[in-house]
């Protein structure tokens, strides 16, 4: 009978990679534990500064791979495979994209930006 | 046995998909395709916002503007929905109709609870003479935000449709497709979001 309530054929076989209420209860409960120490890694102020910006990085990286595979249900099933690469790929493009802006951008303030003095070609010069 | 039903089902919901043999995962693959290309675009509006983070033309910085408890509410509100979602695809596995309703409404509202906290945060910035006009970094913040709350909207509308849709045709492979791709794209935007408010929120008061 249950089998009715899968009208697409479709559907019904790719049930399994549609996650269970145990997927997403866990999947939400380590979001949201991942989100709290995120803002509690800031708020709270007791972390070193320095340490900050490495750590909030690192749970949002951990957050979105929990999304992904407990929410998107993302995975290495067969099914899933194409999916993967194309997010793979799409990752790829998103880092040349992201560290290429940042990083070309970042060097041409270094060189670019220093409070010139008017007479640039003396200075050069000496 | 479901061989049986898939053929009753296309009968009545989809002869299109029917016609050409096609399961349904072609098209969430497209979906999903597209989903990338929307990546690229807030990863284009990330850099952006990166680049920019620091021009403030004298104006405010984030430090001065961004409350984070606020932000903290607004992320609540969206991952619970994100949650409640679930709820709807599971129902939709199980075959309830009624319940697949609830929890799309449930979604509904928790996105229009985090839509309302954020056209409130923009109106109060322009209100206090902080708008996307004033400084690169508050362009590019308004940009990238402002997007990401324009896919939510459009996410809003499309849970009223999928309500609707539910309610005229039932469970049918059409419908149970489009909620495929809806829930893709509204986990997607929750995945956009840990990004915003870890870059741009949390990294901005440091």
């Amino acid at each position: 009978m249950s089998s009715a309530t899968h009208p697409s054929h479709g559907a019904a076989s790719h049930a399994a990679s549609h996650g269970s209420w145990k997927s997403y209860i866990v999947g939400f409960v380590l979001s949201l534990v991942l989100t709290l120490a995120s803002f509690g890694a800031i708020m709270s102020g007791k972390l070193p500064h320095g340490a900050i910006l490495p750590a909030i990085v690192v749970l949002a990286v951990a957050q979105l791979v929990v999304q992904l595979v407990y929410f998107l249900h993302m995975g290495t099933a067969p099914d899933q495979r194409s999916n993967l690469a194309i997010f793979l790929f799409t990752g790829l493009i998103i880092a040349i994209v992201v560290c290429g802006s940042l990083w070309v951008l970042h060097n041409m303030n270094e060189n670019m930006m220093h409070p010139m003095p008017m007479n640039m070609p003396s200075t050069t010069g000496d | 046995m479901s061989t049986t039903i898939s053929h009753i089902g296309g009968a009545h919901g989809g002869h299109h998909d029917h016609a050409h043999h096609d399961d349904g995962s072609k098209t969430t693959l497209g979906f999903w395709i597209y989903l990338m290309s929307d990546c690229l675009i807030f990863s284009v509006l990330f850099a952006t916002f990166s680049v920019l983070a620091g021009n403030t033309a004298g104006g405010p910085s984030g430090k001065d503007l961004f409350e984070l408890p606020f932000v903290l509410g607004e992320t609540m509100l969206l991952l619970i929905s994100s949650f409640t979602f679930g709820g709807a695809m599971l129902s939709m596995q199980a075959g309830r109709k009624g319940a697949v309703q609830a929890w799309l409404a449930v979604t509904f509202l928790f996105g229009a609870g985090f839509i309302g906290m954020e056209v409130y945060e923009f109106a109060k910035l322009i209100h206090e003479g902080a708008g996307p006009d004033k400084s690169a970094f508050l362009s590019a913040y308004f940009g990238l935000v402002g997007t990401h709350g324009l896919h939510v909207t459009a996410g809003l509308f499309w849970l009223l449709t999928m309500i609707h849709q539910v309610h005229k045709f039932g469970l049918d492979g059409v419908v149970q497709r489009r909620l495929n791709c809806l829930s893709l794209f509204w986990h997607f935007l929750d995945l956009v979001w840990i990004c915003v408010f870890t870059f741009v929120y949390l990294r901005g008061v440091l």
